[in-house]
């Protein structure tokens, strides 16, 4: 078990980590998450007694690491997969670190197939692409065969197989009662691979807490209700009704409502009683993606400004003719769904009242939509990482495939 | 218990990398080839000497003339040993293994060290022998009197030239700025502040002046330095201690 107690690091006049506390417990994968600078780095360097801390304390079993009794043998870390030399190889490599902790030779023949590098073990680790140096790295960590992992970002540079076999590996790990702690920026995977969460934003704790109880105490279910858009007093009328009966509504830009405090077969009643037809009745939970943004989004450090494009392109040659954009490629609101903002609509409707839909679910702003090929609910903006993926959610199957990226979308379409 | 593992482990980084060979071998080479060359030289020039310059012919000291550049050598060696953990981020990963940071740091000086006086003697007793032999008739033997001590000091000279760059580099970390330190000063500083006379007082304290007293046997005719080969090789020895305690005093207290 892993325990910080007011552990706080300061550089200089800039503070990396502020009284953070908390226990990893064994057992369990937990995340450990925040923006990037947000100081996960600095507290894995703590724990591990690399930095001391200014202030607090951090400890293993009881133990500060610089006082633990045969520490590599407890402790594995991957703290920076960059961090070999790269004349060596990586047999070698591993060997060097087993020798430190009294670990045998054949340990590190044992690990190197663990990770798949036993092709590459007499390899120098300079010619390494991003995913074998984090294999590698992974590799030290298990050396020991430790009780206690830490693990710093061991995900990036690997591809989607690569990241499936870290999920399991971690898993595996702390199924097998070992004390996992993995940090991330990434939500959408920690979703997948924790069980606990611990968040921090700006070297401080913003959470601390199992993966289901931070999705349901950051992203309170809601029923979405539209009316007719065609008779907005309708909504009026729907809206005070549900007032009335003790559930809280807001009203979404595009005229539908969320409704919260309220059971759907009660809404469903409620609009029944008072008369009014409904368009959508549909349970939305907020994803683990959006509670966390909307947590850190005080706490991060490094925010882009806006492009001014400065006019330095240069002009094209004469006699270039620029591709001529395809219809609906890249174009907003040509057949893709409008961009998912908070309360963007599950089901696309005409845009003016009065107006004839293209088809069941044609898009507003595309008259011409069934000839380009209908709406494609596949077809997402780019800002995937802004979460409440509204409109292509329904669409999709419930389980989707896809490995990391759509991670949060499920939760919305149950 | 710790100790061994460390020196195992430092023992399998050292011989795995390729800089290591490079670098070991370039100081034997430049050394031996060096001190042959001045030997052919001063052989050849040895009939159109002055008496007096005949006299105070040291042949030791100049089979052991390469010695100046290479030492530069043995410096990159013990620069890199020390800073190529602090280059690669390598440290974290040490210190990790080895929370205890006097056992790493020390027996991985350990290591480096006996590695640096093997090649050193063999450099030493390499350059000396060839370098007599290159000289001919006006070479000297090692049973005559001074000339063994000078040999082993060589060796010993060479090793300590290596721990002090260690202790340096501990201190600095960056293999570029060490070497950046070192290089210069051994190479030109120390030179010049032990020639002129103004500074040559101060200037035979420094670590390699001091240490290469244990060269020479027969002494130049207005030898006045205070100290013997002995005391000269101790001047220096106190320098790489200085250097390696404060490596160690740093390492102990920084954050890795």
């Amino acid at each position: 078990m892993i325990e910080a107690v007011g552990l706080t690091k300061r550089y200089g006049d800039k503070t990396a980590v502020y009284n953070l506390s908390f226990q990893v417990r064994p057992g369990t994968v937990t995340g450990f998450l925040g923006p990037n600078g947000s100081g996960k780095s600095t507290t894995m360097r703590m724990i591990l007694g690399l930095d001391n801390p200014t202030s607090g304390q951090v400890t293993i079993g009881g133990f500060p690491y610089r006082k633990l009794p045969n520490a590599p043998r407890q402790v594995g870390a991957l703290l920076d997969a960059k961090a070999v030399h790269g004349g060596r190889a990586a047999r070698n490599h591993l060997l060097c670190l087993a020798q430190l902790s009294g670990i045998p030779a054949r340990r590190v023949d044992e690990v190197l197939g663990v990770v798949g590098l036993q092709d590459v073990a007499r390899r120098r680790s300079k010619g390494f692409s991003l995913g074998m140096g984090q294999r590698l790295g992974i590799a030290a960590a298990l050396l020991g065969d430790p009780q206690v992992l830490l693990f710093d970002e061991p995900v990036n540079g690997l591809d989607p197989e690569g990241i499936l076999w870290v999920r399991n590996l971690m898993k595996s790990l702390a199924a097998e009662g070992r004390t996992v702690f993995v940090s991330s920026h990434l939500m959408s995977e920690m979703a997948l691979t924790a069980d606990h969460l611990i968040v921090i934003g700006r070297g401080q704790l913003l959470a601390d807490m199992s993966v289901r109880d931070f999705i349901s105490a950051n992203s309170a279910d809601f029923a979405r209700v539209r009316t007719p858009d065609t008779e907005p007093q309708q909504r009026e009328k729907l809206s005070s009704a549900l007032t009335e009966a003790g559930g809280h509504v807001l009203p979404e830009q595009d005229g539908a409502l969320r409704v919260t405090g309220l059971p759907l077969p009660r809404i469903s009643d409620i609009a029944h009683a008072s008369d009014v037809r409904l368009w959508e009745l549909s349970p939305h939970q907020a994803s683990l993606e959006e509670a966390y943004m909307r947590m850190t989004q005080g706490a991060v450090d490094y925010r882009s400004t806006i492009d001014q494009r400065a006019g330095l392109m240069q002009p094209l040659p004469p006699g270039y003719q620029p591709p001529i954009p395809v219809p609906g490629q890249g174009q907003p609101g040509w057949y893709a769904p409008p961009p998912p903002q908070p309360g963007g609509q599950p089901f696309v409707m005409p845009g003016q009242p009065g107006q004839v839909p293209a088809g069941p679910y044609g898009a507003p702003a595309a008259p011409a939509a069934p000839g380009a090929g209908g709406p494609n609910p596949y077809a997402q903006p780019a800002s995937e990482d802004r979460a409440p993926a509204g409109p292509a959610a329904p669409a999709q199957p419930p389980a989707s495939p896809a490995p990391a990226a759509d991670l949060t979308k499920p939760e919305d379409a149950r | 218990m710790a100790m061994a593992h460390v020196i195992r482990s430092e023992w399998t980084k050292i011989r795995s990398v390729a800089s290591t060979v490079w670098t070991l071998s370039a100081a034997l080479v430049v050394t031996v080839a060096l001190g042959m060359l001045i030997s052919a030289l001063t052989r050849r020039e040895f009939d159109s000497m002055s008496p007096r310059d005949r006299l105070t012919l040291d042949p030791t000291f100049i089979s052991f003339a390469g010695m100046s550049l290479g030492q530069l050598a043995m410096i990159v060696f013990g620069v890199l040993v020390v800073s190529n953990e602090y280059s690669t981020g390598m440290i974290r990963t040490s210190l990790a293994a080895v929370p205890r940071r006097a056992t790493f740091l020390f027996g991985k000086i350990t290591v480096a060290t006996a590695l640096a006086l093997v090649v050193g003697m063999a450099t030493s007793f390499l350059a000396f022998f060839l370098g007599q032999a290159v000289l001919g008739p006006h070479g000297a033997r090692l049973g005559d009197p001074g000339v063994l001590r000078a040999v082993v000091g060589g060796g010993l000279y060479m090793t300590l030239i290596a721990m002090f760059s260690m202790g340096i580099a501990a201190m600095l970390r960056s293999p570029m700025l060490s070497l950046g330190v070192l290089m210069p000063f051994f190479f030109l500083i120390s030179n010049i502040l032990g020639n002129v006379s103004a500074t040559k007082k101060i200037g035979r304290f420094l670590p390699d002046q001091a240490g290469s007293r244990i060269l020479q046997v027969v002494p130049g005719a207005a030898d006045d330095t205070p100290y013997g080969p002995w005391g000269g090789l101790g001047i220096m020895v106190l320098w790489v201690a200085a250097a390696l305690i404060g490596g160690y005093a740093l390492l102990k207290q920084r954050d890795a």
